[in-house]
């Protein structure tokens, strides 16, 4: 197991390694002069840009600036936002927080919404109620977030007044207004995991529920819903599981444009501006903090299959 | 079944309580004003600083030496006044008694230290506005001289905006570059917190030097970008003022009868840049001959595209200076539509019609409809416009670049008319992207900027725009916006001043 272990984060670093390279090469390939945003209306001044180029290592070579920020990572130090100059794992971990409890809340109302419909849509394999629940899945996936947020931000902020219509409070402070500033966020990204959840659950279950050991249940004269219950959906969840694993891990690395309706300070909303600004330090701390968690959890997956599975972990 | 029955009951009593608590403001809140921006603010440090919505909220963090009124007349703020003791030399008394959040006395010495700061420290964007500055001296505790390399009529006007906030010295020695994080200043409000992309807050300061036109406890700073979203915040409530609104938005506004429209001149302009020098894109017809660039002005009416896109909010213009500046040439207007007259010039001009043009637009909704807009007028001229629409960071490179032949931008604007004019016009200036050059126009532009008599200056402007604009044809200026700002019916005393930002002297919430 030890050595296991040791060869599984061995491979990590390269991949990190490769991934920082990535990240510092591709945004080199976005157009638009940092110098020239930061500058802002001052920059017709020639001065102001050289300062900011040699402030900011603009005018070094790529390599440099590379190893630079490199030579800084690895010790910990993500360098500092060029925009509010506040340094950026400062950030980071301000951020986390935020887009970890809306990915949470967004998961669990994906998971209640999507597992039961999908288990009956497929118990009711074509009647009524299953083309009802497919109707409603096949909104949920092509409803655009943004439309999604701003009627839910119409309906229940403007016209019922029930909750705020943006901002976000961190539960420490106040959790019923933590829980309303993200409760409609947290539906309209929901919405979208149950649909991708309850399409691969009533998949699996139809797949599941032609099975033998199914016909056997049913023989034995177990009633339908243990049958459904104790038999068909534990074998079927296993695929869901590992989909609902790489929905959560897509909900931490922030939604975009969700973030950006709800003005939730997450992670996406860090990334988006960072983006526009060309906030270049920001852009690279949040990939390369995100693509960590990824690897992380990639590990830990790992390392709990090993667990449970002894013969991989001689592969 | 009577557990069962009780489930359903209790969750419905939490929602209600949940859905009451999100509804009803805490007592605290309503001492609390929430003001929407469009943007989250870049550093709050006035050296380093260079957003305008940074402007809004160092309104109630930052006061400066002069400040400028809704009739765009410079007042004093920390000064009292000024004298020039010849063109060159400027002594500025400072008013007594005023005190920097963390109770140091603001004198004539923290106001040298902020000016040196402003002109010395690496990164500084002030530089550029004061640094014709030659020499500071600390006269006595109220009185500060500065001397300058030449006269300049807009000098002052520069000590009305960041250039002139003053920062306590003590703080700045303590917090050097970080200062931003923290800023401690002699405004009416002191830095609370500050959540990256959430909120800044500020509280009210019992030593303010002003204290009885503050009548508020906090302001709450919030960004939020989707202007949608902030109009929906403010018609639920969640915030009593919105920075900005859209034209499109003004009807709702309109109809609420809890919210109150405050509609002011802006300072700036909407403006086409041809490039006329700036690379190959600058050595095509429309570059080279001032006939066809004449057309295609010709071929636009401004007052159709400010009907279309704007509900004709906006001031169609012809010239960078708006209504509200002193300068402004009252008789200098845009020339009505003519395609008749636009189509003969192109035959003079002896181009193959249609006649392909690029324009480059900054990627959002409004501006790409201006965009097609002009598309479909320039068409009966006999123009083929293509929109190129690109994201603002990369069109303002392909600008800089000359990567472009005709490109719509904007100028937030300045109250000294030559803010809106050297940049854009003078052949070395670094803003005339399309490297515009007529030497008569630089010698004016240079007079205009030294000469400190009004009257003359205003001629000095009237003959830059008459070469520049209506016989060069260097940009075409569209329209001069216009500050929309949407509050609650209960805010009492916001006077729009023409530079949109929110004071917050004198506000009241009901």
């Amino acid at each position: 197991m030890t050595g296991f272990l040791v060869r599984r984060v061995g491979q990590i670093i390269p991949t990190l390694l490769i991934l920082s390279l990535l990240v510092f090469g591709l945004q080199q390939l976005m157009p638009g002069d940092p110098a020239l945003i930061l500058a802002g209306e001052e920059r017709g001044d020639p001065q102001v840009l050289a300062q900011i180029r040699a402030e900011l290592m603009l005018d070094r070579p790529l390599w440099e600036q590379y190893l630079h920020w490199l030579s800084r990572v690895v010790v910990g130090d993500f360098g500092f936002s060029w925009r509010i100059r506040l340094p950026v794992s400062e950030l980071i971990l301000e951020k986390l927080p935020v887009t970890f409890q809306l990915a949470t809340m967004s998961f669990v109302i994906g998971v209640v919404i999507g597992v039961p419909c999908g288990v009956l849509s497929a118990v009711w394999k074509d009647r009524p109620a299953d083309w009802a629940i497919n109707a409603v899945a096949l909104f949920g996936i092509s409803t655009p977030n943004f439309w999604l947020g701003i009627m839910l931000i119409l309906l229940f902020s403007v016209q019922l007044g029930w909750l705020p219509p943006s901002g976000y409070v961190p539960p420490w402070e106040d959790p019923w207004q933590s829980l309303a500033t993200t409760i409609m966020p947290a539906f309209v990204l929901g919405t979208g995991v149950a649909s991708v959840l309850m399409r691969h659950t009533r998949a699996a279950m139809l797949g599941a529920l032609s099975q033998d050991y199914v016909r056997t249940a049913r023989a034995k004269g177990l009633s339908e819903r243990v049958v459904v219950a104790k038999h068909a959906l534990r074998n079927a969840l296993i695929p869901v599981v590992t989909l609902g694993t790489i929905e959560f891990g897509r909900l931490l690395a922030g939604a975009v444009l969700t973030e950006q309706i709800f003005t939730i300070p997450g992670f996406g909303k860090l990334i988006v501006d960072a983006v526009f600004n060309r906030d270049y330090p920001v852009v690279q701390g949040v990939v390369l903090a995100t693509a960590l968690i990824f690897v992380l959890l990639s590990l830990l997956a790992d390392l709990l299959y090993a667990a449970v599975n002894p013969r991989l972990r001689a592969a | 079944m009577i557990r069962r029955a009780l489930i359903p009951r209790a969750v419905l009593a939490a929602a209600a309580a949940l859905c009451l608590s999100a509804a009803l403001p805490a007592p605290a809140e309503a001492q609390n004003f929430r003001i929407g921006l469009r943007e989250d603010p870049d550093i709050l440090d006035p050296t380093l600083a260079r957003t305008f919505v940074g402007r809004i909220v160092f309104a109630s963090l930052c006061d400066k030496l002069f400040d400028i009124n809704e009739r765009l007349e410079i007042v004093p703020q920390l000064a009292t006044g000024h004298r020039w003791e010849d063109p060159r030399t400027l002594v500025i008394t400072l008013r007594d008694g005023v005190r920097f959040h963390d109770g140091e006395a603001m004198d004539a010495e923290a106001v040298r230290i902020s000016l040196d700061r402003h002109l010395n420290l690496q990164g500084s964007f002030r530089r550029a506005e004061i640094g014709i500055i030659t020499g500071m001296e600390v006269v006595d505790r109220l009185n500060i001289r500065i001397r300058l390399r030449e006269p300049s009529a807009a000098f002052l006007s520069q000590l009305t905006d960041r250039a002139g906030m003053i920062m306590s010295p003590r703080a700045l020695e303590a917090a050097g570059r970080n200062f931003g994080n923290r800023p401690v200043c002699a405004g009416p409000f002191r830095f609370v917190e500050r959540v990256a992309q959430d909120r800044i807050v500020v509280e009210r300061f019992a030593d303010y030097w002003d204290a009885g036109r503050i009548h508020l406890n906090r302001i709450t700073y919030l960004p939020i970008p989707d202007s949608t979203v902030r109009l929906a915040n403010l018609q639920s409530g969640a915030l009593e003022l919105v920075q900005t609104i859209d034209p499109d938005d003004v009807p709702a506004v309109r109809r609420n009868s809890r919210l109150r429209l405050s509609v002011g001149d802006e300072l700036g302009y909407q403006s086409i840049a041809y490039n006329m020098g700036n690379g190959p894109r600058g050595q095509g017809p429309l570059g080279q001959d001032v006939r066809i660039r004449t057309a295609f002005e010709l071929a636009i009416d401004r007052d159709a595209l400010n009907r279309v896109v704007y509900e004709g909010m906006y001031v169609p213009t012809a010239q960078p200076l708006p209504p509200a500046n002193p300068y402004h040439i009252r008789d200098f207007r845009p020339e009505p539509r003519n395609v008749e007259r636009a189509r003969a010039l192109l035959r003079e001009a002896g181009v193959t019609t249609p006649l392909r043009v690029e324009m480059t637009v900054p990627n959002n909704p409004d501006l790409r409809q201006v965009g097609e807009v002009i598309q479909a007028m320039v068409r009966e001229a006999g123009f083929d416009l293509r929109l190129n629409a690109m994201e603002f960071a990369s069109s303002l490179q392909a600008a800089t670049r000359g990567e472009f032949e005709t490109y719509l931008i904007a100028w937030s604007g300045r109250v000294d008319p030559d803010g809106n004019t050297y940049a854009f016009m003078h052949s070395r200036a670094g803003q005339n992207d399309g490297r515009y050059a007529n030497p008569e126009v630089d010698r004016l532009l240079d007079e205009a900027r030294t000469e400190l008599d009004s009257e003359k200056r205003r001629e000095l402007y009237r003959r830059i725009f008459e070469i520049a604009i209506r016989q060069d044809r260097s940009r075409i200026y569209l329209w001069h916006r216009k500050n929309i700002v949407a509050h609650t019916a209960r805010l009492q005393g916001f006077v729009p001043v023409p530079d949109g930002l929110i004071r917050p002297q004198g506000l009241r919430l009901q």
